[in-house]
Parts: C-alpha cells; sequence; structure tokens
C-alpha cells in the first residue's frame, strides 16, 4: 500500500507545501530544522490537522480530498502514531496501554511487550517506569492496533544518548518485518542517514533535497568524507 | 427533634446527586471541549441560579411546575398526580438550583486532562462516547468526586428553593433546614439546635474531603 500525499497549509511565517509518495516496506525520513512544519505534516496526515487544500490517498482509499470535501477521521484511518511526548493513559498499566486498542488480540500485546523488554514492567503504570520504557510501550501500543502506517514523530529525541541508540537499532530491525510504509520524523541528521530508505528533507514547509548536503557541509568542511556520504546515505553506516 | 426532617433531607441529596451526575456530565464534556457559537450564552444561563436568590428561582420554578406551568402540566398529564409540594418536585427543583456546582468542578476536570490523550485516543480508533468512558471519566474521578460532594452539601443546605416549590410536608419535602426554621419560628430552640448540630459535622467532613480531593498533586 502506497500513501500519496498532496497538501498546502499556510502557517504563520510561511505555507507548507507537500507533495510526495511514501511506498510500502519504506521507511521515509523526514528531516529538517525545529518548526520546519515536520509535525504539522504528520499531523494532516494522521487526520488531527486540516489543510487548507490538498489530497492524501492511501491504497486506493481516499483519506482526503479537499474538493470533494472529503475528510476520513484519525479514527477511521487505522494507522499508528508514536509521538515525541505523548503521554501514555496515566490511569492503565503498562500492559493495559499497550492493549488499549488491541480489542481481542491478547497474544499480540504479549509477544510485542516480549519483544521490546517491557514484558515484566507490564503491571507498573507508566509513571513507574523510565522514559524509554515509556516509548516501548507507546510504540506496542501503536503497533497493537495493527496499523496500515506507522507515523513516528522524533519518537526517541526525548531519551538520553544510550537508551535513543538501542531504540534506534531496535526500530531498524522492526523496519525489516513492517510490510507498512514509515514515516520518521527527526531533526537529528546521524538517525536520518542510520534509519531512512528515502531522504525527505523539509525547510521552511517545502521539500528541499539539497539541505542535507548544504547543513551538513557547513558543519563538517574538515570530514568531506562525511558530506560523501550524505549523498550516499549507506556508507554512512561506517561511522 | 425531627428525625424525619433529616433523614429526608439527606434521601433528596443523594437522589438528587445521582441524577445531577449522570446529567452533568455530558453537559461538562460539551462545555468543556465542543467550540458551539452560543456556549457563553448557555453557559451564563445554566449558571443563572448561581446568582439570582433562591426565593426567585423558587418562584420560577413554581409557576414552571404548577398545574398551569409546562413542566407541571406535563407531569399531570403523564401521571395524573400533581408535581408542587411532592418529593419529585423538590428533587427537580433541586437539580435545576445544584446544576451549577456540578458543572463547574466537573468541566474543570474536563479541562484538565491532556487533550493529547484524546487525540490519541482518536488515532487508536476510539469514538467519541468510547473517549468520554475509557479516558475522560477515568482521568477526572477527582473532579467528578468533588463535584458530587459539591451538589450533596448544596442540596441538604438548600432552604429557599425548596420552601417555594415543595412548602413543609412532612415526610414529603419538609427537609432539614425547613424543619430547623419552623422549629425557630415556633420557638423550639432545642430542637432546632440538634438538628443543626446533626448538620455541623457531616458538612464539616465533606468539605475536608473536598480539599483533599481538589488539591494539585504535590
Amino acid at each position: 500500500m502506497n500513501l500519496q500525499i498532496r497538501i498546502r497549509k499556510p502557517l504563520p511565517h510561511f505555507e507548507l507545501s507537500i507533495d510526495v509518495n511514501c511506498p510500502a516496506e519504506t521507511m521515509t525520513v523526514i528531516i529538517g530544522p525545529s518548526g520546519a512544519g515536520k509535525t504539522t505534516l504528520m499531523r494532516i496526515i494522521a487526520g488531527l490537522d486540516e489543510p487548507a487544500e490538498g489530497f492524501i490517498q492511501f491504497g486506493d482509499e481516499v483519506w482526503l480530498d479537499t474538493k470533494r470535501r472529503i475528510f476520513l477521521p484519525p479514527q477511521k484511518r487505522r494507522l499508528g502514531y508514536v509521538f515525541q511526548d505523548y503521554p501514555l493513559f496515566p490511569h492503565l498499566s503498562i500492559h493495559d496501554n499497550a492493549a488499549f486498542a488491541a480489542g481481542a488480540r491478547k497474544d499480540i500485546v504479549q509477544k510485542l511487550l516480549e519483544r521490546f523488554g517491557i514484558r515484566h514492567l507490564q503491571d507498573r503504570k507508566p509513571d513507574a517506569v523510565s522514559g524509554g520504557e515509556r516509548q516501548r510501550c507507546a510504540i506496542c501500543q501503536a503497533l497493537a492496533r495493527e496499523p496500515r502506517l506507522l507515523l513516528l514523530d522524533e519518537p526517541f529525541s526525548a531519551l538520553d544518548v544510550f537508551t535513543r541508540r538501542d531504540l534506534r537499532d531496535e526500530l531498524r530491525n522492526l523496519k525489516e518485518e513492517l510490510r507498512m510504509p514509515v514515516i520518521y520524523v527527526t531533526h537529528d541528521v546521524n538517525e536520518a542517514l542510520y534509519l531512512a530508505d528515502d531522504l525527505l528533507p523539509i525547510v521552511e514547509g517545502r521539500v528541499d533535497r539539497e539541505w542535507m548536503q548544504r547543513s551538513i557541509v557547513r558543519v563538517d568542511d574538515a570530514r568531506p568524507e562525511r558530506a560523501k556520504a550524505v549523498r550516499e546515505p549507506r556508507l554512512s553506516l561506517a561511522y | 427533634m425531627d428525625w424525619t426532617a433529616l433523614f429526608l433531607s439527606l434521601k433528596l441529596a443523594v437522589v438528587a446527586t445521582t441524577i445531577l451526575m449522570i446529567v452533568t456530565a455530558p453537559l461538562a464534556c460539551l462545555m468543556a471541549y465542543s467550540r458551539l457559537p452560543g456556549k457563553a450564552f448557555l453557559e451564563a444561563f445554566i449558571n443563572l441560579p448561581l446568582a439570582m436568590p433562591p426565593t426567585v428561582v423558587g418562584f420560577y420554578l413554581l409557576i414552571m411546575m404548577g398545574p398551569e406551568g409546562w413542566l407541571g402540566g406535563m407531569w399531570t398529564r403523564a401521571t395524573g398526580s400533581p408535581l408542587l409540594f411532592t418529593f419529585t418536585g423538590i428533587v427537580i427543583a433541586s437539580i435545576i438550583y445544584s446544576i451549577p456546582f456540578a458543572l463547574q468542578p466537573m468541566r474543570a476536570a474536563f479541562e484538565k486532562i491532556d487533550p493529547r490523550l484524546i487525540e490519541s485516543a482518536r488515532i487508536l480508533g476510539l469514538s467519541p462516547p468510547a473517549i468520554f468512558a475509557r479516558v475522560i471519566i477515568p482521568n477526572s474521578l477527582n473532579g467528578i468526586a468533588a463535584s458530587a460532594i459539591l451538589v450533596f452539601l448544596h442540596t441538604l443546605g438548600a432552604f429557599g428553593v425548596i420552601l417555594m416549590v415543595g412548602g413543609s410536608v412532612p415526610g414529603q419535602t419538609r427537609v432539614a433546614s425547613v424543619a430547623i426554621y419552623e422549629a425557630v419560628e415556633t420557638l423550639q430552640y432545642g430542637s432546632a439546635a440538634m438538628m443543626s448540630l446533626a448538620l455541623l459535622p457531616i458538612c464539616y467532613i465533606f468539605l475536608l474531603v473536598v480539599h483533599r480531593l481538589t488539591r494539585s498533586p504535590s
């Protein structure tokens, strides 16, 4: 299943104007400076925000078409969304959070908790586990719903370096098994290069394919091989 | 000392509180989350009993619930009995009189809920009623309890409205506050003192509980 996005939304300082295509089994990493409209784009895909004008189609299902006044509410889009700092439901245990939208598929929840290494914490409340463990649970919660599309909006940027590295590795492994399109937002260049199948730099609301190169060359004049790595993302794994 | 009146007061407070909680919860939800155009007008109207003298509220209710009033007329046609000077009548009056006290804390509790939790639930596929039951209610239990206790106390203390709509029918509408007033009028100070003393600790303890429930967690 293929996600097609063509949207336009005026923001306070610039206009968000994006036309992209995210194929299945591909992790598209959206990268760009803070305030470039990355999160707004994700919220529009999820149905939490509406663009001024636009068209979003998933497979052959139209999610949004402002011309034909079609708007599929977030409930019906069946996607998984992991946010940077969205809280888990504070009144529920880790297990019940992960199982929140899993319906009768209890075995999936156990498998996910096991896989993300938080099964031993399943009876604890979210405020009694670490930030990394909460984000693991958030990923379980999103996946337990068996989504058709996975959105990850800077899911690890509030975590410490070591936890972030572990989770990034786990996500890379998981990626191979997911049949759906995954969209990952980050402002961390290393993270982007490490995870991306397809890189999509967004600056001031527009796709700017040259941005990565410019910004890294500027920072790293002394290490030309790094700029080369940007042109050839697979090379960056050597770092 | 009029035990029947005390018991009737408690019964009225329990019945009115129960009904009010059920009625107010969706209304508070609407007030907290919707962007209705006329919300301010609706809210000011619901809060009127806060500002007006209880006798004025009682007067309007008396007109509305009398045999010629729309509510009283409808009730009589449906059940064959009048609404004024009955227990049902003072339950309805107490509900209208106490709505602002139920609405405000509940609305505040709903507004305190992290909107991101609601967005999260929407993405996870929950319909609005399911979000209400599975996210909003469980995360605002303290506010709902505080609201219930305030309504309970306010109903226990209601006097003017009940006197206007219910009069003083023993066992039907003569609640503690009315009985105390009548005891004083007939110079039975001993009886009035006993009943007042009985109400005091109930109110005091409940107010302590409200304080505990509504203070911010530190």
